[in-house]
């Protein structure tokens, strides 16, 4: 009886440490594939629609609010220091170096990763998967590798896509409609957001949480439990997972690369 | 190597005391089986006896823990990954579901093994496939989407993919499950036409007992792990088995009990209101 909670702690723990390691594995496959793609540019351009293009409305709209929210608050708190010119900075830099990336990646967690599992899922749960390993297609290359590759692509360019749409919402009620001055929101901004401390750093980000947003979704998919019920709890956790992962990972970025 | 199985016939695919389990549940212990060239071969037994894994062992899509099974003189368990897709190649299978990709239309679907290993022009590629597809009678349903097919239809389409790259051997798991009398009466007939006009060697795995004898030149007999019976159909018709005959005849009580195990009846109905 007091060997109970102890027993199932070590089951789970086990469990945890066997599926951090299929994951791995599953990682080391992909990226083994993802070589032999160069022969079919096809599947990953497809891939590339449904993972990046579909997702580019959210994208737009979500950085057009975050841009204008951003314009006013920063306004709100910049008027009363007199520094209303330094609101392009603001807007620019919380974009850049947080926003953009990190937002991004937790929308696509939610636009695109979720279909992407569900997709893979359901395609093991009909026998999709066994039927081509049966035909001798292995499923980690025809399948997983193109929306692996085409997730990684997308990722950063939607996340370049929601700063620059963010910056004009920021634009669109500083300058446009609280009549904040247009050459000193953009020639501060010119003067302040470097490309390599602040615009590179944000692409890097971008990179790695759109690596770690794809590789969770791809392997929720694939090692989902084949039922109408693995499904739909893989599909919860792949968001799940991408958002604690997306905001772990920006903290441990962000302190490496603005930290000092 | 080459195998001879029963009546010194060569055996395309040979099991040698297999032995297969899921945690602690035993599915198959010490299985013996020989699937002759040329012949239809039917697998029965009651839903849970493991027919579809059995299927996924000769695939190798599962290993097993004890024995061996050898599909046209290799051993499948000990190929290399590229052997084994090599090996697949020369089989085909057909799922219960149809396993159709829900992406990709008729054709697309009919095509897709012989795009993916072939470097045919696609003429001859469309050429093939109306051809798989008129041998199943689906050409006229080359742009419907699975989602628009009934399940004897996609199951048809399935046929039509197994055996898309002319294999040597076409795995069938469940093929007459929750078919209309049509429907059931087309794959029955095309199961036993293409193994003959094609040459193919076929494992049908099923409980449809009279579809399947119908058509079988060869049936086993599966339960708790083990073959308990085999033979040609009107052997086993005959069998003395009473296993068997309950199997067959479909009655509802004999060696496998009507009643799940449990304590006596009236025991547990003098437990009185007390919880389960």
């Amino acid at each position: 009886m007091i060997l109970d909670p102890l027993q199932q702690l070590g089951r789970k723990g086990l469990a945890y440490f066997g599926r951090l390691g299929r994951g791995h594995l599953f990682l080391m496959q992909t990226l083994a594939a993802v070589p032999g793609l160069v022969l079919r540019p096809g599947l990953v351009i497809r891939q590339l629609y449904s993972v990046g293009v579909l997702t580019l409305l959210i994208i737009l709209v979500s950085g057009l609010f975050v841009g204008m929210v951003l314009g006013l608050q920063g306004y709100n708190t910049l008027v009363d220091f007199g520094a209303e010119e330094s609101l392009g900075v603001v807007v620019a830099l919380s974009l850049v170096r947080e926003l953009g990336p990190v937002v991004a990646a937790l929308l696509f967690a939610g636009r695109a990763g979720s279909a992407l599992t569900a997709e893979i899922g359901l395609m093991k749960a009909t026998e999709q998967l066994s039927g081509m390993e049966m035909m001798a297609v292995d499923p980690i290359r025809r399948v997983v590798a193109p929306r692996f590759v085409a997730g990684f692509i997308s990722m950063p360019l939607l996340a370049a896509i929601f700063s620059i749409v963010g910056v004009y919402g920021g634009y669109f009620v500083g300058v446009g409609l609280l009549g904040v001055d247009d050459g000193a929101f953009w020639s501060q901004m010119q003067a302040k957001v470097d490309l390599n401390d602040d615009v590179y750093n944000g692409v890097i980000k971008s990179f790695v949480f759109g690596f770690v947003a794809v590789w969770i979704a791809v392997f929720e998919g694939y090692d989902t439990v084949p039922t109408s019920e693995g499904v739909s709890r893989a599909t919860t956790r792949t968001v799940v997972h991408t958002a604690l992962a997306v905001l772990g990972l920006d903290f441990v970025l962000t302190a490496l690369m603005f930290g000092d | 190597m080459r195998e001879t199985g029963r009546n010194g016939q060569q055996a395309v695919v040979q099991v040698r005391g297999l032995g297969f389990s899921r945690g602690e549940r035993m599915i198959f212990d010490g299985v013996d089986l020989d699937i002759e060239r040329g012949k239809v071969t039917a697998i029965m037994g009651p839903s849970g006896t493991g027919k579809t894994t059995l299927l996924k062992l000769i695939g190798g899509q599962l290993r097993p823990t004890a024995g061996t099974i050898v599909v046209d003189g290799e051993n499948v368990h000990e190929l290399a990954t590229r052997d084994l897709y090599r090996l697949r190649q020369r089989m085909g299978m057909m799922f219960q579901s149809g396993a159709l990709l829900t992406d990709l239309d008729v054709y697309a679907n009919v095509a897709f093994p012989i795009r993916e290993h072939t470097d045919l022009p696609e003429t001859l590629v469309r050429d093939l496939v109306l051809m798989k597809l008129q041998a199943v009678g689906l050409r006229g349903a080359a742009g419907l989407m699975p989602a628009e097919l009934s399940g004897g239809m996609a199951r048809r389409v399935a046929m039509a993919r197994a055996i898309a790259l002319d294999p040597m051997m076409v795995l069938y798991d469940e093929p007459f499950t929750g078919q209309d009398p049509i429907s059931m009466g087309i794959l029955v007939k095309l199961i036993r036409e293409l193994n003959d006009a094609l040459g193919l060697t076929s494992i049908v795995v099923s409980h449809d007992v009279q579809e399947t004898a119908a058509i079988a030149d060869y049936a086993y007999l599966l339960s708790d792990g083990k073959v308990v019976d085999q033979g040609t159909p009107e052997m086993l018709w005959k069998s003395a088995s009473d296993w068997s005959q309950q199997f067959l005849n479909g009655e509802p009580d004999g060696p496998v009990a009507f009643h799940y195990p449990a304590r006596h009846f009236r025991d547990d109905l003098m437990q009185g209101g007390q919880s389960r």
